[in-house]
């Protein structure tokens, strides 16, 4: 790593813009870095700009302003297939005419490595991915998950630092993804390698990642770790798009401290957590998530009137939308315990919250 | 499972064995697609399969000289072709003679032997004129008619031309000679030619087909990689050929490329003509076509003006004559006017037969003409499979290649190229089978070095009427063409031919 | 009324029109000016005598048509213009009518008929109309004194490129005449294989710059094109292309080989009986006459000579000189040898087609 790169950080965007046709900045500014052995997902909506920050990274496209660094050295100018930069690729790209073995050699071909290490090589990430016995079929002949296991070891078989990956479970069905997530985030773990990852998927990312990037728009709108980016997201549309969120538009009446006073466009008056609500007198929109109402307990410090319009039985839990300061789509996750009583449609209960559970973020 | 249904055949509910059951009802089915296509299949027999396979029995059948002179065949057939022939055989043909002058057929007679014996019909027509009046011995009276009657190679001839069903016409497609004693021999070397113009056919035909090949690669990749609004635009470009007809496209080559066309007036009006012939005297020694060309101003106006240009040139200063000019002052100083204009023309004369005069290339009316204009013509044959093909390769194969460190070249080469494989077996199928019965642009521009083999089909059957020949030679493209089919089906594979 | 007494009522008003209209033939010649000029002469008179329709239409020689027509027992033609070669060829086939040549009118001095037409011009199964040849010709913006067939084969002394028929007819024959042989020894020269070896060689020596042609129009673009220098050409395409088209182009009359065109017959014609009239009309020796005014190319009989008149078009341009017949002309004249030909044809164009291919 060249000196003076600061602690450890192997990938760095620093100012990169993309346009591609002049017109519209696809990516507004983006700054990020990315730690030796970390896994970054980069998450958002399609469109988002989080392809083309991965296409960049690759080099597959060019960035139109800024630098993208790759161990402290600026790779701008570098052709793709000098960066040594492994990807798995949304629909895998397997080459249809060559066997599991060829495809996986190919890459330690061009690289000019004798036939013995390639055999060796090859071997070993068969074995890694579990897929020991089928280096001479085709890839037409294997499943949506055995050729996921074979494009990923085709990345990873000639050692790259860094390895891309772009959307890569999104042709599996459930089952399978949830347990080629756990693979994935086991090999990332036993090689130490950089990953970065591009999904849509919330789920997925809270899964596997170290740090998630969220994209929307052409920025990044928040970047941290799962679990803050989960209990503390700092706007709306990070509150929104990660896990179920219940919002409440209203006004900012009086700020305390920390807290926020709010007046809901329902009528009612609450207290929040001030993130990013601006002064008093703004527009602002509270977001609580449905596992942190607390229901029919008249003592948490911000009581409503709720309305049971929906049950929805889910085993473990039962999902209950109610209806809230006159917005009838409100979810409860109520835990199926005996703790709890039954409700019934059409019910009147009061709920609430903790103050440090409901955030005051801008209103969009 | 009860022990009754595990032993013996599986058997339905009513007990009807399953596999006679699966039969009946897929036996319906059967009937049914059959009687769907049966008005088609109808069709393609009856003005496809039935005129072709009648036409190309008349390459082993001709039942002519059979038909007409009957009496003279049945002694002809036991004949052994190497003995004297007999008096019999003689008398025989006197006979036929008279009566096919009778019925006014003795012309579709000589024209059959004729086709195997050149002057024998003139020996046929006349001798029927004078057959009536003849009497034994007949042989006597016959060479008597015509010396060629003593010839063993006329009776031989006559033979040949008896036997209806006959190898004699495939094999003159081939360049041998069928023989009265039933054996094989090369036809004279200086009448040699369907072999020379099958090889030649090949030949066009396969440079046709890697000229396309080299030309519409390019055109396709950009076709199915561009934005689709340029594609379908460059796709009209590609079509427009298909648009034309096939003699305006033909001659708008002849246009271009003719001595005094577009190609040759550009080439003149830039310079790039001096070029070319510069390059190309690098690699050749082209003789005194260098003296010729370089120049060819001086040898006009020798030609052209005589005397005063030869004094004009006398008078230059040595070092400013070119060499050829040099050398015509010279021979005029020494030998007179006479001499060195025979000089220039002699020069003239050189570069043309290089295809080089009056600073022009000869690019038509020979085989560079025939095989521009069909490229030109079938390029969009070699396109169309191409661009269908990489369409649907996805451009993720080259990324990924490329993610994994091959170089563009060897991304192209290892993993797009191997891809675009079944596009340019169905492509390359297509133009050379096009490209080897194509006939009507040969004929127009092919010049003497620029004929196929088509056109020797269509001379036998618009002039020579020889059907006989013209299926026979048909024959042995439709032979040839089967046997690249199959080469290439062991080869490459048949299923793994794309058209789109 | 019902469906039968409606189909009976066309049916006989179809009748009834054909035989006011009296009959149709149809007539098939080559196209372009020389179709015209028989239309002018021919069939325009014709029509307006005898109130008789014709379908004209065109094609471009050889028998394959009328071979494919008879073998079908569907014959459409009742009269095709063809070449003299052709006759043969068709006769001896059996694919062309007889005609009986007492059935044409005699001279207008009383001469019978087959005593005024050209030798040969009367064949079993065709009546010629026209004496046509082969002639080579020159743009005179280009090059000057040429004359005889001796300039044609010789590159040294007029450079630059020739256009020949694709070809061994009338080739050969050109090429012994300029290897010196006369025009009455030509064929007998050319039957024996020492002589065939001869005109092969002497094709040989302007081989190279040889541009070769196949359809009649093509040689006079050539010219035109400055594409060669010299030109083998039909003369009636290189007469209308200075007469009308004003191009600067002369013919060299030396060593021509004449030939006929002749009507004919397939056998078994729809209206064998109308074509048979209309080779009367046509063959007589006015009309033969006229069409010399349409086009340059002379009239078979001997006593339409004198009657030759003008061109149509430019009343000062006389026929008579621009003739294959003209005696002027007719010097050094090689009559095309049928029986040669059909003797040979088949040998000498894979001959000539294997001498061109090496």
């Amino acid at each position: 790593m060249a000196a003076g790169s600061g602690d450890d950080v192997f990938v760095e965007f620093e100012g990169v813009q993309k346009s591609y046709d002049g017109v519209i900045l696809v990516v507004k500014d983006l700054n990020l870095a990315i730690r030796r052995g970390e896994f970054v997902t980069m998450l958002g909506p399609s469109g988002s700009g989080k392809t083309t920050c991965l296409l960049m990274l690759a080099g597959f496209e060019t960035a139109t302003h800024g630098n993208i660094k790759l161990g402290g050295v600026s790779i701008n100018n570098i052709p793709p297939h000098k960066r040594n930069i492994g990807m798995v690729f949304q629909n895998y790209a397997l080459f249809p005419h060559m066997t599991v073995g060829e495809n996986l050699a190919f890459p330690l071909e061009v690289r000019k490595l004798g036939k013995a290490e390639i055999e060796q090589k090859v071997t070993r990430v068969l074995d890694m991915v579990q897929m020991g016995g089928f280096k001479s079929r085709r890839p037409s002949q294997l499943s949506g998950g055995q050729q996921q296991r074979i494009a990923l070891a085709r990345a990873l078989v000639f050692e790259a630092e860094l390895i891309l990956m772009d959307e890569p479970l999104g042709a599996l069905d459930k089952q399978l993804r949830e347990q080629m997530q756990y693979e994935i985030k086991h090999i990332h773990e036993s090689l130490g390698i950089t990953v970065v990852y591009v999904t849509h998927d919330q789920s997925e990312a809270l899964t596997m990642s170290d740090r998630i990037a969220v994209f929307d728009d052409g920025v990044i709108q928040q970047l941290a770790d799962p679990a803050t980016l989960y209990e503390r997201p700092e706007n709306a549309f990070v509150a929104r798009f990660i896990g179920e969120n219940n919002t409440l538009g209203g006004k900012v009446t009086g700020m305390n401290g920390v807290n926020a006073t709010v007046q809901l466009d329902g009528g009612p008056t609450v207290q929040a957590l001030a993130v990013n609500c601006g002064a008093v007198g703004n527009r602002t929109m509270l977001s609580v998530r449905p596992e942190r109402i607390l229901i029919g307990d008249a003592s948490a410090p911000n009581v409503l009137e709720a309305r049971v319009v929906e049950l929805i039985y889910l085993g473990d839990h039962i999902r209950c939308r109610m209806e809230v300061a006159g917005d009838d789509s409100f979810i409860v996750k109520v835990p199926n315990s005996h703790a709890h009583a039954a409700l019934n449609i059409g019910e009147v209960t009061p709920i609430g919250w903790v103050t440090e559970d409901c955030r005051a973020l801008d209103a969009v | 499972m009860t022990d009754a249904t595990s032993k013996g055949p599986l058997t339905t509910a009513d007990g009807t064995p399953l596999k006679r059951k699966l039969e009946q009802a897929m036996f319906a089915s059967r009937l049914r697609a059959f009687g769907l296509v049966a008005p088609l299949l109808a069709f393609i027999l009856a003005v496809f399969v039935v005129p072709i396979t009648v036409f190309m029995v008349r390459g082993f059948h001709n039942p002519t000289y059979e038909t007409y002179m009957p009496k003279s065949t049945e002694l002809l057939l036991e004949w052994d072709g190497v003995s004297e022939p007999t008096e019999e055989m003689a008398a025989a043909m006197v006979a036929d003679l008279i009566q096919a002058r009778a019925d006014k057929t003795i012309g579709r007679a000589a024209t059959r032997v004729n086709q195997e014996y050149s002057g024998t019909r003139s020996m046929f027509t006349r001798t029927a004129r004078k057959a009536a009046k003849m009497e034994a011995p007949f042989m006597a009276a016959l060479v008597k008619a015509h010396k060629n009657w003593g010839k063993p190679e006329v009776w031989q001839a006559i033979k040949v031309a008896a036997t209806s069903w006959t190898p004699a016409y495939f094999l003159a497609a081939l360049d041998l000679k069928y023989k009265g004693d039933g054996s094989v021999v090369w036809q004279v070397e200086e009448r040699q030619i369907h072999i020379t113009l099958f090889l030649r056919t090949m030949e066009i035909s396969l440079i046709v087909t890697l000229s396309c090949f080299a030309l519409g690669f390019p055109v396709a990749w950009l076709l199915a990689n561009l934005k689709v609004r340029t594609a379908n635009l460059l796709m009209i470009l590609v079509l427009l050929p298909f648009w034309t007809s096939i003699l305006v496209r033909t001659t708008a080559w002849i246009a271009m490329l003719q001595g005094q066309g577009v190609v040759n007036d550009l080439m003149a009006f830039s310079g790039l003509n001096q070029v070319i012939l510069q390059f190309m005297l690098l690699f050749r020694d082209y003789g005194d076509l260098k003296l010729a060309s370089l120049c060819s101003n001086d040898v006009n106006g020798v030609l052209a003006t005589g005397e005063a240009t030869l004094q004009t040139l006398s008078a230059q200063a040595a070092d400013a004559q070119t060499t050829c000019a040099a050398e015509m002052v010279r021979i005029y100083s020494a030998s007179g006017l006479e001499a060195a204009v025979a000089q220039a023309g002699a020069l003239k004369a050189e570069a043309l037969r290089w295809g080089y005069g009056d600073e022009r290339f000869s690019m038509i009316y020979n085989k560079t003409g025939t095989l521009v204009a069909m490229t030109h013509i079938l390029l969009p044959f070699m396109i169309l499979p191409l661009y269908s093909v990489m369409k649907t390769i996805p451009p993720a194969y080259l990324r990924a290649a490329k993610s994994l460190g091959a170089t563009n070249w060897t991304a192209f080469w290892r993993v797009y190229f191997p891809q675009t494989v079944p596009g340019i077996g169905a492509g390359s199928m297509l133009v050379f089978i096009l490209a080897i019965g194509y006939y009507i642009t040969p004929a127009l521009v092919g010049g003497q070095d620029g004929q196929m083999i088509s056109n020797f089909i269509d001379f036998h059957m618009r002039k020579s009427l020889n059907w006989s020949l013209a299926a026979a030679l048909g024959g042995v493209l439709l032979i040839i063409v089967m046997f690249l089919y199959w080469l290439y089906d062991r080869v490459v594979g048949i299923d793994n031919m794309k058209f789109g | 009324m019902n469906l039968k007494s409606i189909l009976i009522g066309a049916v006989s008003a179809i009748a009834v029109a054909g035989a006011a209209q009296a009959g149709t033939i149809t007539v098939v010649s080559w196209g372009g000016a020389y179709t015209k000029s028989q239309v002018e002469a021919y069939h325009k008179p014709w029509m307006v005598a005898t109130g008789n329709q014709i379908i004209s239409e065109d094609y471009n020689g050889g028998l394959a048509e009328v071979k494919a027509q008879v073998e079908a027992g569907n014959v459409i033609w009742d009269l095709v213009d063809v070449e003299l070669s052709d006759v043969v060829l068709g006769c001896d086939e059996g694919l062309l009518e007889t005609i009986d040549a007492s059935i044409l009118p005699p001279a207008p001095d009383g001469t019978p008929a087959v005593d005024d037409f050209i030798d040969g011009a009367i064949h079993e199964c065709a009546v010629a109309t026209i004496v046509w040849s082969t002639i080579f010709a020159y743009d005179t913006t280009k090059i000057s004194g040429v004359s005889t067939i001796q300039d044609f084969f010789d590159l040294t002394k007029f450079p630059g490129k020739r256009g020949m028929k694709k070809q061994p007819k009338a080739n050969l024959e050109m090429a012994l005449a300029a290897d010196g042989v006369p025009a009455d020894q030509i064929y007998a020269v050319l039957s024996t294989p020492e002589g065939l070896d001869r005109a092969f060689a002497k094709l040989d020596t302007i081989k190279d710059s040889v541009v070769w042609w196949e359809a009649g129009a093509q040689p006079p673009q050539l010219l035109a094109d400055g594409e060669v220098v010299m030109t083998t050409a039909y003369n009636g395409r290189i007469f209308n292309a200075f007469a009308a088209e004003d191009k600067p182009f002369a013919i060299v009359w030396d060593a021509q080989i004449t030939d006929f065109d002749l009507w004919v017959i397939p056998k078994g014609a729809p209206n064998k009986e109308l074509a048979l009239e209309f080779i009367v009309f046509s063959t007589d020796t006015q009309r033969l006459a006229d069409q010399a005014s349409w086009i340059s190319y002379g009239p078979a009989r001997k006593s339409s000579g004198p009657l030759i008149g003008s061109y149509a078009t430019k009343p000062d341009l006389l026929m008579a000189p621009h003739m294959p017949t003209d005696p002027e002309n007719f010097k050094t004249a090689i009559a095309n040898d049928f029986e040669f030909w059909a003797d040979n044809a088949d040998e000498l164009n894979e001959r000539f087609n294997a001498w061109l291919a090496n």
